[in-house]
C-alpha cells in the first residue's frame, strides 16, 4: 500500500467529511489511482459489514431501572413525598372511577368528565412501552407492509385501526400487536425512527376529536395523546418530542 | 478543539433540572451503554460503569449549557471507562496505539464481506484492537458520530480523527481476515 490518500483523504471522503474542494480533488485523483479505487471499495464493504452487524447493544432494562432509582435519590424532591403524591393520586383516581360509574348509573345527572384526558395513565403507557422492548415482545405481526398489518387485526378486535406506513417521512412501520391496557384490548402500531421504536396505542372512542396534547415526559420517555375520527391514540417513545410530534401529525391527517 | 466543560458537580438537582436531564440526556442511554460495552468488552462491567457515568452526568448537568447532549454524555462515559480500565485492567491501556503500519496486502471487498458476515467473529476482531482504535470505530460506524463529535468525545484533535479512523479500519480488516476461521461445529 503506497498511495498516501489511502491513509488520509480517502477516509474523509468515505465519511462525507471533506469540504467541496478537497472532495473534488480526491475524486480527480480517484479516476487515475487504481489502488485508491480498490481500497475505497474495501472500506465501503467494511462499513456495510459493521453497520449490518448488529454489534450495537442496547442498555438492559435493569440498568434503566437502576439509573432511575439513582436519579430519584439525587433529585431534590424527597422520594417519600413523591410516593405520598402517587398514593394520593391513586386514591383520587379511584374516587374518580367510582364517581364516573355513578354518573353513568344515573344518567340524568349528566356527565362532567374531563373530555380531553387520555384513557390510560402515564405509568400504564410507559410500562407497556418498556414491556414491548423486551426480546420477542415488540410485534405479533412483524411487517413493513400496511396491507399485511391491517388485515391481521381483523377478527382480533371489534374495530379496525387505521394502519399507514410513513417510511418516506422517516417513520417506517415495523409491525403491529395486540395489547391490553387498563383492562381494554388495544391495537398497537410499531414504528421505527432511526434506532428507536415508537408504540402507537389505538382504540375506539365515542368522544369528540381533540388536538394532539402537549407531551408528557417520564423516565426519559415521551408520550402524546389525541383523538381523531372516533379513534383514541397514545404514542410513546424515547425519541425527541419533535420527532414524536411529527409522527402524530402524520397519523392525524 | 477542546472538550466540553463538564462544569461543577452538584449533589442534588431540583425537579425541573431532572426533567430537562430526562429529556436531553437519558435518550442517549443506549449509545452510552454501547460505547462502554465495547470499551470494557463486558456487559456486566458496562452496566456498572454506565450507571456511574450517568450519575456523574447528572451531577455535572448544571455545567451543560446546551449543545450536543449525546457528545457531552459520551465524553463522560468514555472518561469513566478509562478510569475504570486504569484501575482494573492497566495492561489493556498499554496496548500500542501508534504502531507503524507495515504495507499490507490489500483485502478484497468480497473476502471482507464473507469474514464480517459472522457477528461473533466481527465482535471478536473488534475486541482485539487497542481501546483507542476501538472507540473511534464504534463512534463512527455504530453511533454515526461526526469527526467533530469524535474529537470532542475522545479528546483528540479534530485533524487527527481521519488518520485515527484510517488506522483503526486497517487494523480491523487485518484482525478480521487473519483471525482463524472458527465456524460452528459441523454436524455429521
Amino acid at each position: 500500500m503506497s498511495c498516501d490518500y489511502t491513509r488520509t483523504a480517502l477516509h474523509g471522503y468515505l465519511d462525507g467529511e471533506l469540504d467541496a474542494s478537497r472532495s473534488a480533488e480526491f475524486e480527480r485523483h480517484l479516476e487515475g489511482c487504481r489502488e485508491c479505487a480498490k481500497v475505497l471499495q474495501t472500506e465501503e464493504s467494511l462499513r456495510s459489514v459493521l453497520q449490518r452487524s448488529g454489534l450495537c447493544e442496547s442498555a438492559p432494562i435493569s440498568l434503566r431501572k437502576k439509573i432511575r432509582a439513582e436519579l430519584d435519590k439525587a433529585t431534590a424532591t424527597p422520594v417519600a413525598q413523591r410516593i405520598a403524591f402517587w398514593r394520593w393520586a391513586a386514591v383520587a383516581a379511584s374516587i374518580l372511577v367510582v364517581a364516573t360509574i355513578a354518573w353513568y348509573a344515573w344518567p340524568q345527572l349528566g356527565t362532567t368528565r374531563n373530555p380531553e384526558a387520555a384513557p390510560f395513565t402515564a405509568a400504564e403507557l410507559i410500562d407497556a412501552h418498556i414491556r414491548s422492548l423486551q426480546p420477542g415482545h415488540l410485534t405479533d405481526v412483524p411487517s413493513t407492509d400496511q396491507h399485511t398489518v391491517k388485515p391481521w387485526f381483523g377478527g382480533k378486535l371489534d374495530f379496525a385501526p387505521p394502519v399507514k406506513d410513513f417510511a418516506d417521512d422517516g417513520f417506517s412501520l415495523v409491525g403491529g400487536r395486540l395489547d391490553v391496557l387498563g383492562g381494554r384490548s388495544v391495537a398497537v402500531l410499531v414504528y421505527a425512527r432511526r434506532k428507536h421504536f415508537i408504540n402507537v396505542f389505538v382504540l375506539p372512542t365515542k368522544e369528540p376529536d381533540t388536538p394532539i396534547h402537549p407531551p408528557g415526559l417520564r423516565q426519559g420517555y415521551q408520550w402524546l395523546h389525541w383523538r381523531h375520527q372516533g379513534m383514541e391514540y397514545c404514542a410513546v417513545s424515547d425519541v425527541s418530542v419533535a420527532d414524536l410530534h411529527e409522527l402524530a401529525q402524520l397519523l392525524y391527517q | 478543539m477542546s472538550g466540553f466543560d463538564q462544569g461543577r458537580g452538584s449533589d442534588v438537582l431540583d425537579v425541573e433540572e431532572r426533567a430537562r436531564f430526562e429529556q436531553l440526556v437519558l435518550p442517549h442511554l443506549d449509545a452510552a451503554f454501547n460505547l462502554a460495552r465495547w470499551l470494557l468488552k463486558s456487559r456486566e462491567d458496562s452496566e456498572d460503569v454506565t450507571q456511574e457515568a450517568m450519575l456523574r452526568a447528572f451531577r455535572f448537568f448544571r455545567g451543560f449549557h446546551g449543545g450536543d447532549a449525546r457528545a457531552w454524555l459520551l465524553q463522560i462515559v468514555r472518561n469513566t471507562c478509562y478510569t475504570w480500565l486504569e484501575k482494573n485492567r492497566p495492561m489493556e491501556l498499554m496496548m500500542e496505539f501508534d504502531e507503524e503500519l507495515h504495507p499490507q496486502p490489500s483485502v478484497s471487498p468480497e473476502t471482507l464481506a464473507i469474514a464480517g458476515d459472522n457477528r461473533e467473529r466481527l465482535g471478536r476482531a473488534l475486541e482485539t484492537l487497542p481501546p483507542r482504535f476501538r472507540e473511534v470505530l464504534v463512534l463512527r460506524e455504530l453511533e454515526g458520530c461526526s469527526y467533530k463529535e469524535i474529537a470532542a468525545i475522545t479528546a483528540i484533535p479534530i485533524g487527527t480523527v481521519m488518520s485515527a479512523l484510517a488506522r483503526a479500519r486497517q487494523r480491523l480488516q487485518r484482525a478480521l481476515t487473519q483471525a482463524p476461521v472458527q465456524e460452528a461445529p459441523r454436524e455429521l
